[in-house]
C-alpha cells in the first residue's frame, strides 16, 4: 500500500506541471493583453493613451517579456512563495481574492458530492431490488431528465420558482449583510440556508449517473450463487443485501466518483455565474473578459489542482477498498 | 456470411423454425436488436425529426428570423383555440386571440390580455414572408401561421423586441443540432487517429497516450472551455466563431472516442479473422479498413451518438454566458441569453422555452445512444 501511494503521488507531479502550463498558456497566448484592453477603453472615452505610456505600463507589469519567462516567474512565485501574481483588474495581489473564493468552491463541491451520495445510493439500491416497479421507472425517468437538463437551466428554473412562488431572491451564497462580514455563527447558518439550492443544482446530474451505475451493478450481483447460498443459510434479507451484493456493487461506484467530482467542480463554474455565488466562477469569467491574466490563470490552475487532488484521493480510497487494484499497479 | 451460417444450420435440429435468423448479416442483426429497444427507437425518431427541422426551419417557422414588432415586446404565449361557438353551434375554426394592451405606468411595461373579440385565424401552408428553402429554392409558404400576414401570432410568446420565440427556437435547431454533429466529427477524426495508433502499436506509445488521455479527462472542462472561448476575438465574422467553438468543444471531446477505438483495436488485434487476413498478405491499411473497421463501426456510431448531447449542452452553456455564439447566429443558447436574470424570467417565463428544446433534444439523443449501444453488439445474448 505504501509504495502504491508513493507511485500515485509521484504520478501527480507531471500532471500538475502540465496543468499549470496549460492554464497559463490558455490565457497568455491569444493576442491582446490587459494593457490593450485599457487602451481600448481609454479610446472609447475619447482620450488616446500615448504609445510611450502603453510601453511603460507593459514593462511595469512584465508583459513585454517572452511567454516562457512570464510563465516561469509566475509559477515559481506560486510554488515557492504562494504568490499568484498581481490582479490588474482588482489592483490587488491575486492571492487575497482567490483564497476565500476557493474555500467556498471546495465547500460547495463537497456538499454537492455529499448530496449525490445521500440521495443516489439508497435510490440506486431501491431501484435494483424493486426492478421494473413503478418507483424504479419513476427514478429512472427522473435520472434521465437530470442528465438532460443543463445545470444553468435548472438553476434558472429553480430560482424562478423560488422567486415567483415563494417570493425569495435566492441568488448568492450569503444574505447581503453577511457578504463582507467576518466569519461568525450567524454567517455560517446564513451560508447553510443559501447553500442548498446550488448544491441540489450541481448534484442533480451526478445523482442521475450514480443511480444508474449502482442499479446496473447491483442487478448483476443480485442473482449470483453466493446470494442464493447466503439466503439458503437463513440470513435476513436486508442484512444479506447490505453485507454482500451492495458492498460488491460499491466498487464501480467509488471509481466513478472521480468523474462526478470533476463534473461538479467544472459545472460549478457556470452555476456560480448564473446564481451569482461567491465562488470562483463569476470572477473567472470577469477576469477572462478583462484579460486579467494572472487572476484567470490562477483560477484555472487552482480548479485543476482541486480536481487532480480529488482524483488522487479517490484513487487511494479505491485502492484501500479493493486490494486487487493496488496489487495490479503497486 | 454463408460459411458461418452453414455451421449454425447444421447444428440446429429444425432450421425451418428459425426462419432466416442466422442467415442475416451483421447490420440486419444490429437493426433488429435496435428495434427492440423501444426508448431508443422513440429517441431516434425525435432526433430524425430535429434534424429535419434543422434542415428546413424557414418552411416550418411561422415567420422568418428578421421579423420583429416592438409593439408586442414580451407578449405572453397565446392559447390556441380549435373553434368558435356561434349561434349555429360550435364551428371548427383554429385561431388565437389578438392582444389588448394596457400600459402600466408604474412599471413602464405593457400588460397584455387576450382579446376574445379579435380573432387571428391560423391556417396550414399559408403564404407568409418569402425565404429560400435549403438556401436556394425561393418560396413563401409556411407550414402554419396566421392566415393574414403580420397579425400577432405568438404561441410561445415574444422576446424583448417582439420576436416570435417559436420561430426562433425552430431556427435555433439549425445551429444547435449541427454544432454537436460537427464537434463530434472533429473529435472522431482525432479519436480514431490517436486511439488507432495507441491500439495498433501498443507498448510505450500506448502507455504514453493513455496517460495523456487520463490527463485530459482530469482537467475541469468548463473553466478551460470558458478560457478558450473568451480568447476568440470579438470582431471576427459569426461563421468563424461557429467553427472556433466547434474546435474548442472537440479539443476536450475526443478522449472517450479514442478510448473506444483503442479498446476495440486491442481486443481485435489477435482475433482469428484478423490473423487470417494478415496471413493472406493484406497490408495494415486494408486490414484496418476492410476487416477491422466494419466490425467495430457500430460501437463507434453508438459512442458518437452519446457524445453529441454533451457538445450541445456545452455550446448552450457557453452561448448563454455570452462567450460562445453571438447574434446574428441563432442557437438555443443564444436565445436563452434573453433570460439573463431572475426578474426577467419572473416577468416573462416563456423566455426559457428554448431550454425545453435543448432538454428534449438531449434526452432523445441519450435514448438513441443507449439503444445503439445495446444494439452495437448483437451477439451478446
Amino acid at each position: 500500500m505504501g509504495s502504491f501511494i508513493l507511485r500515485r503521488i509521484i504520478y501527480v507531479i507531471p500532471a500538475l506541471i502540465a496543468v499549470s502550463l496549460i492554464s497559463f498558456l490558455v490565457i497568455a497566448v491569444p493576442p491582446g493583453d490587459f494593457v490593450d484592453r485599457l487602451a481600448e477603453e481609454a479610446a472609447k472615452k475619447g482620450d488616446i493613451m500615448p504609445l510611450a505610456e502603453i510601453e511603460a505600463m507593459r514593462r511595469a507589469y512584465g508583459l513585454d517579456q517572452p511567454l516562457l519567462v512570464q510563465y516561469w516567474s509566475w509559477i515559481t512565485g506560486v510554488v515557492l512563495r504562494g504568490d499568484f501574481g498581481y490582479s490588474f483588474g482588482w489592483n490587488l495581489p491575486v492571492k487575497e481574492v482567490i483564497w476565500p473564493r476557493l474555500g467556498l468552491t471546495v465547500v460547495l463541491s463537497l456538499a454537492s458530492l455529499l448530496f449525490v451520495w445521500v440521495v443516489a445510493i439508497p435510490i440506486g439500491i431501491y431501484s435494483a431490488v424493486r426492478r421494473y416497479s413503478a418507483g424504479d421507472y419513476f427514478f429512472t425517468f427522473l435520472g434521465f431528465l437530470g442528465l438532460a437538463v443543463p445545470n444553468f437551466l435548472l438553476a434558472l428554473a429553480l430560482m424562478y420558482v423560488a422567486f415567483a412562488w415563494f417570493g425569495q431572491d435566492v441568488g448568492g451564497l450569503f444574505s447581503p449583510e453577511y457578504i463582507e462580514a467576518p466569519w461568525s455563527w450567524g454567517k455560517f447558518t446564513d451560508l447553510m440556508a443559501h447553500l442548498w439550492l446550488p448544491m441540489v443544482v450541481l448534484g442533480t446530474s451526478g445523482t442521475a449517473s450514480v443511480i444508474r451505475v449502482i442499479r446496473a451493478n447491483l442487478i448483476d450481483e443480485l442473482h449470483k450463487p453466493y446470494v442464493t447460498a447466503a439466503r439458503a443459510k437463513g440470513k435476513g434479507e436486508f442484512a444479506l443485501l447490505m453485507k454482500y451484493p451492495v458492498r460488491h456493487a460499491m466498487n464501480p461506484f467509488v471509481s466513478g466518483q472521480n468523474d462526478i467530482f470533476v463534473d461538479i467542480v467544472s459545472g460549478g463554474t457556470i452555476v456560480a455565474i448564473v446564481m451569482g455565488l461567491q465562488t470562483t466562477g463569476p470572477l473567472l469569467i470577469k477576469a477572462l473578459l478583462e484579460q486579467d491574466m494572472y487572476m484567470a490563470a490562477s483560477f484555472i490552475l487552482m480548479l485543476s489542482v482541486l480536481v487532480v487532488v480529488g482524483t488522487l484521493l479517490s484513487d487511494l480510497l479505491l485502492a484501500w477498498l479493493d486490494p486487487r487494484i493496488r496489487y495490479q499497479q503497486g | 456470411m454463408t460459411t458461418f451460417d452453414e455451421t449454425s444450420g447444421m447444428v440446429s435440429p429444425a432450421p425451418e423454425k428459425r426462419r432466416g435468423q442466422g442467415f442475416e448479416g451483421h447490420w440486419a442483426l444490429v437493426w433488429r436488436k435496435f428495434l427492440r429497444h423501444r426508448l431508443g427507437v422513440l429517441g431516434g425518431m425525435i432526433v430524425l425529426l430535429a434534424y429535419v427541422v434543422a434542415a428546413i426551419p424557414d418552411f416550418l417557422a411561422p415567420v422568418t428570423l428578421e421579423a420583429y414588432n416592438p409593439a408586442y415586446a414580451y407578449a405572453p404565449p397565446q392559447q390556441v383555440h380549435l373553434g368558435v361557438s356561434t349561434e349555429d353551434g360550435w364551428q371548427f375554426r383554429p385561431h388565437v386571440n389578438a392582444y389588448k394592451t394596457v400600459i402600466d405606468y408604474n412599471s413602464g411595461r405593457r400588460i397584455f390580455t387576450a382579446d376574445p373579440d379579435s380573432i387571428v385565424d391560423i391556417g396550414f401552408f399559408v403564404v407568409g414572408e418569402p425565404y429560400r428553402l435549403l438556401g436556394f429554392i425561393p418560396a413563401d409558404r409556411h407550414l402554419f401561421g396566421p392566415v393574414e400576414v403580420g397579425q400577432p401570432f405568438y404561441i410561445f410568446g415574444a422576446d424583448r423586441l417582439g420576436r416570435d420565440i417559436l420561430s426562433r427556437t425552430i431556427y435555433g435547431a439549425r445551429i444547435s443540432m449541427t454544432i454537436g454533429l460537427l464537434g463530434v466529427a472533429a473529435s472522431l477524426v482525432l479519436g480514431i487517429l490517436v486511439g488507432g495508433v495507441s491500439g495498433l502499436f501498443g507498448g510505450v506509445v500506448d502507455n504514453v497516450i493513455q496517460r495523456l488521455i487520463e490527463f485530459v479527462q482530469s482537467v475541469p472542462a468548463i473553466p478551460l472551455w470558458i478560457g478558450l472561448a473568451a480568447a476568440i476575438p470579438r470582431d471576427i465574422p459569426p461563421l468563424q466563431v461557429y467553427f472556433f467553438i466547434t474546435i474548442i468543444l472537440s479539443i476536450l471531446g475526443w478522449t472517450s472516442l479514442a478510448r473506444v477505438v483503442r479498446g476495440r483495436f486491442l481486443a481485435m488485434r489477435n482475433e482469428d479473422f484478423v490473423k487470417a487476413a494478415r496471413l493472406d498478405g493484406c497490408g495494415p491499411v486494408r486490414i484496418i479498413f476492410r476487416h477491422m473497421l466494419p466490425s467495430f463501426l457500430s460501437h463507434i456510431i453508438a459512442t458518437v451518438s452519446l457524445a453529441i448531447p454533451g457538445m450541445i449542452l456545452a455550446e448552450t452553456a457557453l452561448s448563454y454566458l455570452g462567450i460562445g455564439l453571438r447574434t446574428p447566429i441563432v442557437s438555443w443558447g443564444v436565445l436563452l441569453q434573453e433570460a439573463q436574470n431572475v426578474r426577467t424570467i419572473a416577468s416573462a417565463p416563456w423566455l426559457l422555452l428554448p431550454g425545453v428544446a435543448v432538454v428534449i433534444a438531449v434526452l432523445a439523443l441519450n435514448f438513441l445512444g443507449d439503444g445503439l449501444r445495446d444494439a452495437a453488439d448483437p451477439y451478446a445474448d
